[in-house]
């Protein structure tokens, strides 16, 4: 028996914002749905949003959800977190702040999560008009034909939770859970990923230019990417000052870096570096990114 | 929790609270080496050498064509080995498509190592078409094994036809008997078979015993290699509380015989009131069928979220759905019958022993309906549509 925590046995038991939305017709108030998943592999979500066409927010979250204890779970909890906030904060969720709500999922069930998010992402794609098939092959090669699951899904599982095993790249998307021929693919795929972690400019432009030719919104993983490209066109200019900048993290819009030898030390540099880097993070990569300086 | 309901007894029994006073003695009191010299452990060979009248008696077998094994796991993995051994020239093999894990990946990894094997497939009811076994045996086929009746549907196999088959050919034939011990009456005296494997845990023995049947002038050839036990067939110290019980469990399954006309009609109870329920439909086949097991497939909802519904009452069955494996592909012999999603992800077993009560079957069918709405009030397949009948055709197709 799987090791459920308590909060995902409850959520399975008493699920919270489960059915569908009505569409009220209301002017300023928009319904739509996102699914994911089939009856043929075993899990299904269908995801419903009322949104605030003026805020861009969420209203109410409702889910439908065909599958095992931990995929209704999962569907529940992510309605319960994406309730009321604005579409952009919803499409930074991933499917880790999903299993973290759940307070953890077992490995062989993250899959879940990652249904959930998604779903998510389809209902907000659907919504804003963006072809969900487009970013969800994105012409990248389908590596696992018994769960149809392609390249650019396991990269971005991969790159987002850290993956490093075939076993936990089957667990979070199911690809090489069948006939598992696709085996080594996914162990050449996981190696090159880890490769382009050390991403060369070059291939981080052409992901702008293909967002930006798509009109979509970036994911988390192209944020980092991008941020990681401008900051190194900043550092030589902060190490020839005795000073350095890493990337910290990316939590939604917020940028952390770290700032390094002599700008960390004096207060005033630090603000003045601060604005410089989000200037040009603004510039290159979004208009709302805000830099914090965290040691 | 209230009491627990336990309709999972293809997956294990509750031993026997006389197999457990049978044992307890040879736990506490006699716990000499039957191998001993001395008449402390010579007590113990006798109580071995009973037992082995009591399995024998259950089989209709002699005493010497008994092994005491660990586990079916053992009983299979030798017989397979020995049957290979036996006609070492032979180099191709037959088995089905429905057989528990530890025959099909052993003749997975016997395919590595150079032998050939047909998997007979099975039809929508998880029956076999012995013109199959017809049309693949050769004088080249050094073993056709099957199990006497599957574990997840109770479908029933022809197994003494498919021995003839085998016989005509020079085949050894093994039968994994393990879900019929106890169940059904088996007479290895007028029997085709070969080699025959059974577990205690399935009869209301132990866990940690079995035995494998080999008829008398088999050329049999030791799994395990060492001392002398089991008159040089199975080395190692024997398990001698197991066995005892083994022995215990199948005199009182003889006895219990009679009774399997009642646990069928709790069984049929059971399924009647399920099949009640709209969009549920039996896997297997309902004329050739264990009397304790009923799979009925709930369409449209996931098993494990079923058996996490059902385990809220105590009640414990199991499911041939992915998420109950972590494999992510759901029950191997569900798909070998070719079923439809819709019904594949939503099947459960029910598995039924001489202890299940009226009382128990009347409880599950009274939570059943109310658990099966809940889930598919969440569910967004709900009815028949266009397109998830779809999937139903591709689940056929994938089945050919």
């Amino acid at each position: 028996m799987w090791d459920y925590s308590e909060k995902v046995l409850d959520l399975f038991y008493n699920p919270k914002n489960q059915g569908a939305i009505e569409d009220p017709n209301q002017d300023g108030v928009a319904v739509v749905f996102g699914e994911v998943g089939s009856i043929a592999c075993g899990d299904a979500l269908r995801l419903h949003l009322k949104i605030e066409v003026e805020a861009d927010k969420i209203l109410d979250a409702r889910f439908q959800t065909f599958g095992c204890t931990s995929a209704i779970a999962s569907s529940s909890a992510l309605t319960e977190i994406i309730k009321g906030i604005t579409l952009d904060a919803a499409l930074n969720i991933s499917n880790r702040d999903i299993a973290n709500y759940l307070g953890g999922l077992p490995e062989e069930k993250m899959h879940c999560s990652v249904m959930g998010q998604e779903a998510l992402e389809a209902a907000i794609f659907k919504y804003r008009g963006i072809e969900v098939e487009q970013h969800e092959d994105d012409d990248g090669a389908l590596i696992c034909s018994c769960f149809g699951v392609s390249e650019n899904r396991i990269r971005r599982v991969v790159i987002e939770n850290n993956l490093t095993t075939v076993e936990q790249v089957t667990s979070y998307v199911k690809a090489g859970g069948g006939c598992s021929s696709c085996g080594a693919e996914i162990e050449d795929l996981i190696a090159a990923i880890q490769q382009e972690k050390e991403l060369t400019a070059s291939r981080v432009a052409a992901e702008i230019a293909t967002a930006q030719a798509q009109n979509r919104p970036l994911t988390t993983v192209q944020k980092i990417n991008l941020v990681q490209t401008v900051l190194q066109e900043v550092r030589p200019m902060l190490l020839a000052d005795g000073g350095d900048v890493e990337l910290y993290d990316v939590e939604g819009d917020t940028v952390k870096v770290v700032l390094k030898g002599a700008c960390g030390s004096c207060s005033s540099s630090t603000a003045t570096l601060k604005n410089a880097i989000e200037v040009r993070l603004r510039e290159r990569v979004l208009p709302t990114l805000i830099v914090e300086a965290v040691s | 929790m209230s009491a627990v309901i336990y309709l999972d007894n293809n997956a294990t029994t509750q031993v026997d609270p006389e197999v457990v006073e049978a044992i307890l003695p040879y736990l506490t009191q006699y716990y000499g080496n039957p191998s001993s010299m001395h008449s402390f452990g010579g007590q113990v060979g006798k109580a071995l050498k009973q037992a082995r009248v009591q399995v024998a008696a259950l089989l209709s077998a002699e005493e010497s064509e008994i092994i005491f094994t660990s586990c079916g796991t053992e009983g299979n993995n030798t017989a397979i080995r020995a049957a290979l051994t036996a006609q070492p020239d032979r180099k191709h093999l037959i088995t089905t498509q429905v057989e528990h894990a530890c025959v099909l990946n052993l003749f997975k990894q016997l395919e590595k190592q150079g032998y050939t094997v047909t998997y007979l497939s099975v039809d929508h009811k998880g029956q076999l078409d012995l013109m199959e076994l017809e049309a693949a045996i050769t004088g080249n086929t050094a073993l056709v094994s099957m199990m006497y009746a599957n574990n997840e549907t109770g479908t029933v196999f022809p197994v003494e036809q498919a021995g003839a088959i085998a016989k005509e050919y020079g085949a050894t034939f093994h039968v994994d008997a393990v879900q019929v011990a106890g169940k059904l009456p088996l007479n290895m005296k007028i029997s085709t078979i070969d080699l025959m494997t059974i577990s205690g845990h399935k009869l209301h023995a132990p866990k940690g015993v079995g035995a494998l049947y080999v008829r008398r002038g088999f050329r049999f050839r030791p799994l395990l290699i060492g001392g002398h036990q089991e008159r040089g067939r199975r080395a190692g110290t024997e398990n001698v509380a197991g066995i005892i019980g083994l022995g215990k469990a199948a005199e009182l399954a003889q006895l219990h015989l009679a009774d399997v006309a009642t646990e069928k009609k709790l069984r049929d109870r059971l399924e009647k009131g399920l099949l009640a329920i709209p969009n549920t439909e039996i896997n297997g086949d309902r004329k050739n069928r264990l009397p304790n097991t009923t799979n009925i497939g709930f369409k449209y909802i996931e098993g494990e979220a079923i058996l996490l519904s059902l385990d809220q009452y105590g009640i414990c069955a199991s499911s041939g759905s992915a998420c109950t494996s972590g494999s992510l592909e759901p029950s191997h012999v569900l798909r070998a019958m070719g079923l439809p999603y819709t019904t594949l992800h939503g099947s459960i077993r029910f598995s039924l022993s001489r202890y299940t009560t009226e009382a128990e079957v009347d409880r599950v069918l009274e939570v059943m309906p109310g658990i099966v709405e809940r889930l598919r009030a969440l569910s967004p397949f709900n009815n028949d549509q266009a397109e998830w009948l779809q999937d139903r055709e591709e689940a056929l197709v994938g089945a050919v």
